[in-house]
């Protein structure tokens, strides 16, 4: 770790192509732990998923060195066990959907509650804005499936939630959440939520308020001075907050496996399936490829917007 | 003070690298989770002097897969009676041959000559039990002892039944529902098995584990479930009955095998024999609630367990209880189409 | 309303420009979401009957049950064990890549760094989970080492995403005048670093770390396929327990953590005012 800032702002004595070349191989040297930890650890080993995905499934678990299609078919395709007709996947689809939507509204939802949640914490006098964000990050100190098993007992028939809304009579009879996708999305828009609200709070902490000043003193209503000044100045806050729930809602698996009983599955249970008692580890293989493909979907649209408001900046 | 924390956290992890170095004599045991009576390992410990280290897994896939990995360092695993003939086959255990072990006098006749282990070879009895109904009377007082409650669900249970995830156990419900035979091939039985599984699930609340706690404090009303956990949600909630179907209900057994590439063998030899002594298959029982298969350890066994209609199978239906044997691989993969089919 | 209210003479203006009306309402909705589970989780603790679910009054019974409870203690110390050491190495290699990727013009190579540094939040964890079960398996067989480390470097790989967006962020908006004044002054590029650069990044440092600690800590199907005999955490404890019965052990044990967490931070928060 010598001196990383050092040679970058050395003055360029033996011209201007030698000192380009030393900064890209100390920004190179500085990277190369972090990419050599993800190579070993993350990165490499999912080649063997790539590989996977185009083998011969093994009897039990596992695959056979053959060569084969029928894992990346299935994605799309169905063949009745019965009579060899062959139709769409149309429970593959569901489940797509079912993900692609309830992380979309994870998202939007999370969206709702963070934004002014951060504009809260961001407009208290500095002093007590740390307090607020260690607020919003202690109940992340507790483990994610004990957290989720809490949030089962809060909306149970006989929870919390329903034994509240019955004592004020809202309701007559329990209403059934756990186990319906209402249940994930509950579940999932907790778990995501301070994901949304941490990179908002980044942004909204630069604003210069001054503008907004300005544009009250201009007689701009309110709601105008919310979506035409504060929102476009924290426009990469809420890209960033937007990506960083929408992806891992993409991939969750704990949530939907708890809270959604099983019936109501997301692609992460999918694929967990086609490993675990579904012993089609290609067919698994070539789904998590398709997920990685809607998450580079996804990340387009932020590169785009991203650069976006980087020409408008 | 931050290079201090530095150092310390160094430090921690230094120790927690050298820490699995090896004791004097160990054991490690790959069980489902929450199974194991930490009174018989320690007994075992100290008996034999033997470090113990037990490991959790939550399914028979995922303890396949991690040990046909390799690399596991697990010297025991407690698979069910279905996926040990995958284990033999492929390869990964121990031929240790308990039936020639001294306590193996102590396993019942009934258990010694079972299909996925024929005299024994391999395996030495864990606990067994059986997959039924289990039905809380409070909203439906019909006959608890059909398949029926979750095949073809009475209005009063519709939403409101739970099916545990175990392929085995619910295919094999459902054919023999069907009037079909365990591991059969028929495809016109197994047609029909698809078909009013398909049908039933839209009626079912959810497909999930855990019915001990749903059950007794009423958020599922009706489920497939073990006979075991079914006994400990009548003692909380004395509204709730098991069903044995009288189709044909699921008798099924956990068994104790030794790994091929285990560390400890001699260690792992003295468990299985260790178990299989009247006393400490009590111990295994008293702490899961189900039976074991070892003579004599009714004697030793808490009282609740010795009249309870869930675990001492009442001599009318003992008739249509049926071994789940290891299927041919044609039959396999039908069930585990299906199964996929219904899961999503 | 608003429209009238804005409408008024500028000096006297009747409200705060930062006030908007239903923010705060919304945000104290967040934060009843965000405590509701945790403070059922807690008062669940402190359950006389054996469930997670059914109350029978008032006990300690699941904090000495737990506090005998081997098992749960050791998978609660692994687990600390191996957040502690993840997220120190995640953040350490976080920092340095962070140091190289920012406040730098795009060089040869920039995006594929910053892609492959991202790369884990994109990818489910099953999918992580099954390819490193099947490398890290044949590593073990082929050195005979099953230790925590296989562990600490999966965790350290997945946290390191996690560190490195806060330090970015925070170097991003972090002026070079200070380091090239310190340069000018004659001091050696470790001098300058040791004394300005890492003092001015520390709070991206300590927010990385966190969440890089919290990631690891939160890690269920990873650790699940990566674990060798013997190592399990409280995660994957709870898993194993999924198909039977979940004790309140884990909630006593999860309360306990809890209230040293609260402990710790308020002290730090406190120290960190007063220094102020």
């Amino acid at each position: 770790m010598a001196g990383p800032a050092a040679p970058a702002l050395a003055p360029a004595r033996t011209g201007e192509t030698a000192a380009r070349a030393a900064r890209i191989r100390r920004n190179w040297l500085l990277a190369t732990p972090a990419l050599v930890l993800l190579l070993l650890a993350a990165s490499g080993p999912l080649l063997v998923v790539v590989v996977y995905s185009v083998l011969e499934p093994g009897e039990y678990s596992g695959v056979v060195w053959e060569l084969s299609g029928e894992g990346w078919f299935r994605v799309l395709f169905h063949r009745d066990i019965f009579d060899d007709t062959l139709s769409l996947a149309d429970a593959h689809l569901t489940i797509f959907w079912r993900s692609a939507s309830i992380s979309l509204l994870t998202t939007a939802i999370t969206l709702v509650l963070g934004f002014p949640t951060a504009y809260f914490i961001a407009t208290r006098p500095p002093t007590q804005r740390m307090l607020w964000l260690f607020l919003v990050t202690i109940p992340f100190w507790t483990n994610l499936l004990i957290r989720t098993f809490a949030i089962m007992e809060v909306i149970r028939n006989e929870g919390i939630l329903n034994s509240w809304a019955m004592k004020l009579g809202l309701i007559q009879a329990p209403i059934q959440i756990l186990y319906t996708d209402t249940a994930v999305l509950i579940g999932m828009v907790y778990v995501y939520l301070p994901l949304m609200v941490l990179p908002l709070y980044a942004a909204m902490e630069r604003l210069d308020f001054r503008l907004v000043e300005a544009a009250y003193d201009l007689y701009a209503s309110r709601w105008r001075v919310l979506t035409r000044v504060i929102v476009p100045l924290v426009r990469p806050g809420i890209v960033a907050g937007s990506i960083l729930v929408f992806i891992p809602s993409l991939g969750a698996y704990v949530t939907p496996r708890v809270l959604g009983g099983g019936k109501n599955m997301m692609i992460s249970n999918l694929i967990e399936l086609q490993f675990g008692e579904g012993r089609n580890w290609p067919l698994g293989a070539a789904l998590s490829m398709t997920l990685l493909a809607f998450v580079m979907v996804a990340l387009l649209v932020y590169v785009r917007n991203m650069s976006k408001v980087e020409r408008r900046g | 003070m931050n290079r201090r924390l530095t150092g310390a956290l160094s430090a921690l992890a230094l120790l927690a690298l050298t820490g699995t170095a090896a004791a004097e004599g160990e054991l490690n045991i790959y069980n489902w989770g929450n199974y194991t009576n930490p009174e018989l390992i320690k007994k075992f410990e100290e008996t034999y002097k033997v470090k113990v280290t037990i490991t959790d897994y939550d399914s028979n896939s995922t303890a396949l897969t991690k040990v046909k990995a390799g690399g596991h360092g697990f010297d025991i695993v407690v698979p069910s009676a279905n996926y040990v003939p995958i284990f033999v086959q492929e390869g990964l255990l121990l031929e240790t041959r308990p039936d020639k072990m001294e306590n193996f006098k102590n396993v019942d006749p009934q258990w010694v000559d079972v299909p996925w282990d024929p005299g024994r070879h391999y395996t030495v009895p864990w606990q067994w039990g059986t997959t039924g109904i289990a039905l809380n009377t409070s909203i439906y007082s019909g006959d608890p002892n059909t398949s029926a409650i979750f095949m073809d669900p009475p209005p009063e249970l519709v939403g409101k039944v739970n099916v545990v995830p175990e392929m085995n156990d619910v295919i094999g419900l459902a054919i023999m529902y069907v009037g079909g035979e365990p591991c059969t091939e028929d495809k016109n039985v197994l047609r029909q098995v698809r078909d009013k599984l398909m049908a039933a699930k839209p009626k079912w609340q959810s497909m999930d584990y855990g019915m001990t706690e749903k059950m007794s404090n009423g958020d599922v009303m009706a489920s497939v479930n073990w006979n075991g956990s079914t006994f400990r949600v009548r003692l909380k909630n004395p509204k709730v009955v098991y069903g044995y179907p009288k189709e044909g209900y699921v008798v099924w057994m956990d068994s104790v095998a030794v790994l091929k590439d285990a560390k400890n063998v001699e260690n792992a030899k003295l468990f299985q024999n260790f178990i299989m002594d009247p006393e400490n298959a009590a111990l295994i029982s008293a702490f899961a609630r189900y039976a074991n298969g070892v003579k004599g350890s009714e004697q030793y066994m808490p009282e609740d367990m010795k009249t309870a209609p869930e675990i001492v199978v009442p001599e009318k239906y003992k008739a249509a209880g049926k071994f789940l044997p290891t299927c041919s691989k044609a039959a396999r993969d039908l069930y585990t189409a299906i199964w996929t089919e219904l899961r999503k | 309303m608003a429209e009238r209210a804005a409408g008024r003479p500028v000096p006297g203006r009747p409200f705060s420009v930062r006030r908007i009306p239903g923010f705060a309402g919304i945000a104290a909705v967040s934060f009843v979401l965000l405590y509701a589970p945790i403070v059922t989780l807690v008062v669940y603790s402190f359950n006389a009957g054996d469930s997670i679910a059914l109350w029978e009054g008032l006990s300690l019974r699941w904090f000495a049950a737990a506090w005998a409870n081997e098992q749960v203690q050791e998978a609660t110390v692994r687990s600390l064990v191996v957040a502690a050491s993840a997220s120190a190495i995640a953040t350490a290699v976080s920092t340095m890549a962070a140091l190289g990727t920012t406040r730098t013009a795009p060089f040869p190579g920039s995006m594929a760094i910053y892609a492959l540094i991202n790369q884990p939040l994109m990818v489910p964890e099953i999918v992580t989970a099954v390819a490193l079960l099947i490398v890290f398996a044949m590593i073990k067989i082929s050195t005979g080492y099953s230790g925590l480390g296989y562990l600490i470097a999966a965790h350290a790989a997945f946290c390191v995403p996690f560190a490195y967006l806060p330090i970015r962020a925070r170097l991003e908006g972090m002026d070079l005048s200070y380091e090239v004044a310190a340069a000018d002054l004659y001091a050696t590029p470790w001098q300058t670093f040791r004394r300005i650069t890492l003092p001015l990044l520390s709070p991206g440092i300590v927010a990385g770390a966190m969440l890089a600690f919290v990631i690891s800590l939160d890690d269920v199907v990873i650790t699940e396929f990566v674990k060798s005999a013997g190592q399990d955490t409280l995660p994957t404890y709870m898993l194993g327990q999924l198909r039977r019965a979940v004790t309140p052990e884990v909630n006593a044990i999860s309360t306990a953590l809890l209230a040293v967490t609260v402990v710790l931070l308020s002290a730090f928060f406190v120290l960190n005012r007063q220094r102020r």
